[in-house]
């Protein structure tokens, strides 16, 4: 019996690591989407982030600017999706699937040329990774983000900015700025997320490194409909799947594993369809605000 | 115009002239792991490094991205003129016999795979012995539960499996085994996030020493057993430096002795096509000892495996062979 609880309580750990750099790219893609910026480039932002930090730990040996290089990337790269969504209006889909691409091109260039790996960095010792300061600094982020989100002037500014852009204009506000804020946000939040990958959940950055996590990061979002709360209960949820999914590989259970895979994305899907209650994507999202 | 012709004459001269005595050229085609994964591919690329410096062949290689891409990879190298073309891990026997029979003037060697045709020399390992061994050193050195995590669940991974077993229960006959693969695409190669997770998942559970076989992966589980202060073995390649203290031993796959002889018979003109097995007999298979573990693998257990890889050599023991399975 004490050996089933054990089992539970590491159970329970494990999915509250791997939900670390979900909740951070979740919260970045809802501030984004938030703002009227659909947000599909999470996983490149992850991708980079994690690289960034990678480099810059084994470089300095301290995680810590690893994260800021990480966040430091993330806002660069938000920038230059930024630039293409916001300043030349580009498709925000579009332009989203451009940027993750991109990302997956650069990463093996880089490495290449600074380590002569093609895809991997050196592995950090000990030293420079994180044991458990991501996690703190998770839920340090979910409570503030509730509170700034709808307790502050510039939460609800993010919020009219994707719900009634025209509104928030004629009241003196600039919807762009707002939205190219909010961008950068994301962009440093989803980087952080991908540092935690490289400096928290595994000791260097490897190809590919996020599997798909930037897509159930916005899984997580919608199926948290666009709130923050439900946002971090589906992060949960979902790094609940992924910590059984790896417990149960290889192993003869009564569930096969790949139903345990599917399950958030089955759930994403019901969410939408508003099992759940309503689910509404924010009204002006993916608009472009013509000014008249 | 005329200046201008000549000019491209000249420039499709240029071939004929840049390639001086025909140097003999590998083509080596690594598996999603890539070069760098410390273990299976970083053993093949040793090898044949080491073939490029001693031999003077020139030498190219190539990562597979995906397994869609092998097949292209094989029929390019093939077709730019390569003499032999090495592909490694399992997933390239399909691409290298279609190509190889596309190809019947080219040479291939195929490790870990088995392919039969006239062009092809399939390069195979006993690995359920030398996980034999990794079982007992495991048993021995555990006091509660030794784990086993592989890579991708695929035979070849079931047969270090079985081997480990049958060397615990020889060591330990009431010893308990916890077992977990990462996964069943290609990916498992590469994801050190959840081979770690995998492993403190075991670790917790009251597991002691980790056997881990999983390419890539296999950093995330070293990482593990350094944050628990357990001990974890390592695979393919001599993997005991990675973390001093904490890997026991490593089983060692000479990769690099397979792809180095085959490029040298072939070289010299005796490639020989058909299955090669290496084992414990031609040291194709064995276990690490280095400075990194020569203060936690004491000098009784190295004896004792010494002697068990006789007996294994002289058949006095027969190891469960997962290949062989349900065949008797």
């Amino acid at each position: 019996m004490a050996q089933e609880s054990l089992n539970l309580f590491s159970l329970l750990m494990s999915s509250l690591r791997v939900a670390v750099p979900l909740l951070f790219a979740a919260y970045g893609g809802l501030i984004s989407e938030r703002s009227g910026v659909i947000q599909i480039a999470l996983e490149g932002f992850l991708l980079i982030g994690a690289l960034t930090a990678a480099i810059l730990a084994h470089y300095t040996g301290s995680p810590w600017l690893g994260v800021l290089a990480g966040a430091c990337a993330g806002i660069f790269l938000a920038g230059v999706m930024g630039f293409f969504v916001l300043a030349l209006k580009v498709d925000q889909i579009i332009a989203g699937t451009a940027i993750n691409l991109l990302a997956f091109g650069t990463a093996p260039f880089v490495t290449k040329v600074l380590f002569d790996s093609t895809g991997s960095s050196p592995a950090l010792p000990i030293e420079s990774r994180f044991t458990v300061a991501p996690m703190f600094l998770a839920a340090a982020l979910s409570v503030l983000m509730s509170y700034w989100f709808y307790q502050t002037r510039s939460g609800l500014v993010v919020q009219f900015a994707g719900e009634a852009p025209q509104a928030l204009e004629v009241a003196g506000t600039s919807v762009l700025k707002t939205r190219w804020k909010s961008l950068l946000a994301c962009g440093a939040l989803a980087g952080i997320g991908g540092a935690t990958l490289s400096t928290y959940l595994s000791s260097a950055y490897s190809p590919n490194m996020t599997g798909g996590r930037g897509f159930i990061a916005l899984a997580a979002l919608i199926f948290g409909r666009w709130k923050p709360l439900p946002t971090l209960l589906a992060c949960f949820f979902f790094g609940f799947t992924d910590a059984l999914q790896i417990r149960l590989q290889g192993v003869n259970s009564l569930i096969p594993v790949q139903f345990v895979q599917i399950l958030p994305y089955l759930f994403t899907v019901i969410a939408l369809a508003g099992f759940f209650g309503q689910s509404r994507a924010p009204k002006a999202l993916g608009q472009t605000l013509n000014r008249g | 115009m005329r200046d201008l012709r000549l000019f491209f004459f000249a420039l499709m001269m240029v071939p004929f002239f840049s390639l001086p005595a025909q140097a003999f050229k590998v083509g080596l085609v690594l598996d999603k792991g890539g070069k760098d994964d410390k273990s299976f591919n970083s053993s093949a690329y040793e090898g044949a490094t080491k073939a490029q410096k001693e031999l003077g062949i020139e030498l190219k290689y190539v990562e597979a991205t995906d397994s869609n891409a092998l097949e292209t990879l094989h029929r390019s190298f093939a077709s730019k003129g390569f003499d032999l073309i090495i592909g490694i891990g399992f997933a390239q026997a399909d691409a290298v016999k279609k190509i190889a029979s596309q190809f019947p003037d080219r040479k291939f060697a195929l490790v870990d795979g088995e392919v039969v045709a006239p062009n092809v020399r399939s390069l195979l390992f006993e690995e359920h012995e030398g996980s034999y061994l990794m079982g007992v050193v495991a048993a021995e050195k555990s006091k509660s539960k030794v784990g086993f995590i592989g890579g991708m669940d695929i035979p070849l991974i079931r047969r270090f499996q079985m081997g480990f077993e049958a060397g615990i229960k020889k060591e330990k006959p009431q010893m308990s085994l916890v077992s977990n693969f990462i996964g069943i695409t290609g990916d498992a190669w590469n994801n050190t996030a959840k081979a770690k997770e995998l492993a403190l998942s075991q670790y917790g559970s009251g597991v002691d020493v980790i056997f881990v076989a999983a390419g890539a992966s296999n950093a995330g589980v070293f990482d593990a057993a350094e944050e628990t202060k357990k001990f974890a073995i390592g695979v393919d390649s001599n993997q005991n430096w990675i973390k001093p203290g904490f890997i026991l031993t490593s089983m060692l796959k000479r990769v690099d002795v397979a792809v180095y002889s085959t490029i040298k018979e072939a070289k010299e003109g005796h490639f020989a096509s058909g299955t090669v097995r290496y084992g414990f007999k031609d040291k194709g298979v064995d276990y690490a000892v280095d400075k990194y573990n020569d203060k936690i693998l004491d000098l009784a257990t190295r004896k004792k495996l010494d002697d068990l890889k006789s007996q294994i050599i002289s058949g006095k023991i027969q190891v469960p062979d997962y290949y062989k399975k349900g065949k008797k």
